[in-house]
């Protein structure tokens, strides 16, 4: 498979957080020289770009830096590039990386994503003055005439789901909880304050079932990763592998593709990092990877041992994007990578994990990848 | 059959859905005009029969262009239902419910629509509904409202 063709070499990370007011192009270029040092590369070896989604008309402060600008913040040219938001979930720019490395077109490629969603509400005063300011386009009238918001698709698929499975808010809810344990032991989370059972039952309901803890934060920040050919790595690249990826369309069809790609099972998985949005996005991801049995997340996450740090399944060891800030897909493969390597701090996980397993996105724009340790 | 839509409409609070203008386009336009004579309609295929929602100019199905917009029940099944309770938009003050409903007229044929005309404690899923109209400036919104509502 083209995956084996290709490795990340290095990652990087900027400061993340609320209301940082920091310069984007500024946030991006820290964590694309972390990651190129990292790799124990320089600037100059960098011959390929691919962002999610780069500099496109979005609300404010999803995108924080474009193609363009890096190459002009970092003095680089480049003999291929990518960036858009139509790809198969964020880490489809990571994908295409990978298709690119793997074809031989390039040998390192720089992959970012840079928001700054907390600094542009702060300015612009809200969460839903900065939803005005959205690029119209057409399929903004089926929820602009009902008052439709993000939350809305995700508090439809949670009452669904709990109709559907039985599943209890008691027990969902260690989606939001064990995200926080692990956010605790996380310098870099935004939301590190104990959270229990009874704080997630009481918090404001933002769309029923969808609680507060149930949505991600906004935050600014930007991760980084250099992907190299296989065959041309560093000494001090980390050598991460990519075991098989997923970019069907549809979660379900997205991870029948992935482990269609490799003789690996869902049984071999030993962390995973998953999107979480909403919390009912990471419950979806875990039937559809075949994580535990459809309609069974609420009974293989109750009472939180199985997903702990110390668990059978280790599930968003960094806090995730609910409590570790909204670095939209990005984050989750960060943190991936940093457990893989045995480099996460106070949380690394005791046996360092071999194989993890990292998704993207929901729905029809998703994506995920199967990645192993290096050797 | 205007007049039956107007006893309707008259069951529905305007206020909690507001005065909102939906940015109509051209291959939406007979959707968001059907209230104009009290029923809703929806794109379908003139060749295979298929219902298409949201519109497109060519049927999934057969791919002919023969697509005209004829009129449904309106009745429907919800699939999935939420009680808003953020202000997204100032005309529209929570909470309200929206709800995923399955019309009776094509299995998977789903729209996402405003429920009124009972309490958002009232919904849930399973429950039938049918299709009722809120005038703004440029169009009819199709809301959904209890089928056993007198």
């Amino acid at each position: 498979m083209i995956e084996h063709s290709a490795v990340i070499s290095g990652i990087g990370i900027s400061e993340v957080g609320r209301r940082l007011h920091a310069d984007p192009w500024a946030l991006t270029a820290d964590a694309a020289l972390a990651a190129i040092a990292d790799a124990g590369l320089t600037p100059a070896d960098i011959d390929g770009i691919s962002t999610y989604p780069g500099a496109i008309w979005s609300t404010p402060g999803i995108t924080g830096a474009g193609v363009d600008d890096v190459r002009a913040l970092l003095g680089i040219n480049t003999r291929w590039h990518n960036g858009g938001g139509e790809m198969p979930g964020q880490l489809g720019s990571i994908i295409a990386a990978i298709l690119a490395v793997g074809a031989g077109v390039v040998d390192h490629v720089l992959c970012f994503r840079t928001v700054w969603e907390s600094t542009a509400q702060d300015r612009i005063g809200s969460r839903s003055a900065t939803m005005a300011q959205v690029n119209e386009r057409e399929s903004h009238q089926w929820s602009k005439a009902y008052g439709v918001g993000y939350p809305t698709y995700g508090a439809l698929w949670m009452q669904r789901y709990m109709h559907e499975s039985g599943a209890t808010r008691e027990q969902l809810a260690q989606i939001a909880l064990t995200c926080r344990a692990n956010a605790m032991l996380n310098p870099q989370a935004v939301y590190r304050s104990e959270m229990t059972m009874d704080d997630y039952l009481s918090a404001k309901m933002i769309s029923d079932p969808i609680c507060l803890f149930d949505c991600d934060v906004p935050v600014d920040g930007s991760v980084a990763f250099v992907i190299s050919r296989a065959d041309n790595q560093t000494s001090g690249s980390r050598g991460i592998a990519f075991e098989a990826f997923g970019s069907a369309g549809g979660l379900e069809n997205c991870a029948e593709m992935m482990w269609s790609r490799t003789s690996l099972k869902p049984g071999d998985v030993q962390l995973a990092e998953l999107y979480d949005g909403f919390s009912i996005i990471s419950i979806l991801w875990l039937e559809a990877l075949g994580l535990c049995e459809p309609l069974q997340a609420g009974l293989f996450i109750e009472g939180g041992e199985r997903i702990a740090l110390t668990g059978e399944l280790p599930f968003n060891s960094g806090g995730g994007q609910l409590s570790g800030g909204r670095l939209h897909g990005y984050g989750s493969l960060y943190q991936a990578c940093l457990q893989l390597s045995g480099s996460a701090g106070e949380r690394q996980i005791k046996r360092r994990p071999e194989v993890a397993v990292v998704s993207s996105g929901v729905s029809t724009f998703a994506s995920s990848l199967l990645l192993r340790a290096g050797r | 059959m205007s007049d039956d839509r107007n006893s309707d409409a008259r069951t529905i609070s305007r206020s909690s859905v507001g005065r909102i203008v939906p940015t109509s386009s051209e291959r939406a336009r007979p959707f968001w005009q059907g209230g104009v004579e009290g029923v809703l309609k929806i794109a379908q295929c003139s060749d295979c029969g298929e219902r298409i929602h949201p519109p497109r100019p060519i049927c999934p199905h057969c791919h002919s262009k023969a697509i005209t917009f004829t009129p449904v029940s309106g009745r429907g099944t919800v699939y999935s239902f939420t009680i808003n309770r953020y202000q997204w938009l100032k005309e529209m003050p929570p909470p309200y419910v929206l709800a995923e409903v399955d019309l009776d007229d094509q299995p998977g044929l789903r729209l996402l629509a405003t429920v009124t005309g009972c309490a958002p404690e009232d919904v849930s899923i399973g429950m039938q509904v049918k299709a009722d109209f809120v005038e703004v400036e440029d169009g009819w919104i199709p809301v959904f409202v209890p089928e056993s509502q007198p």
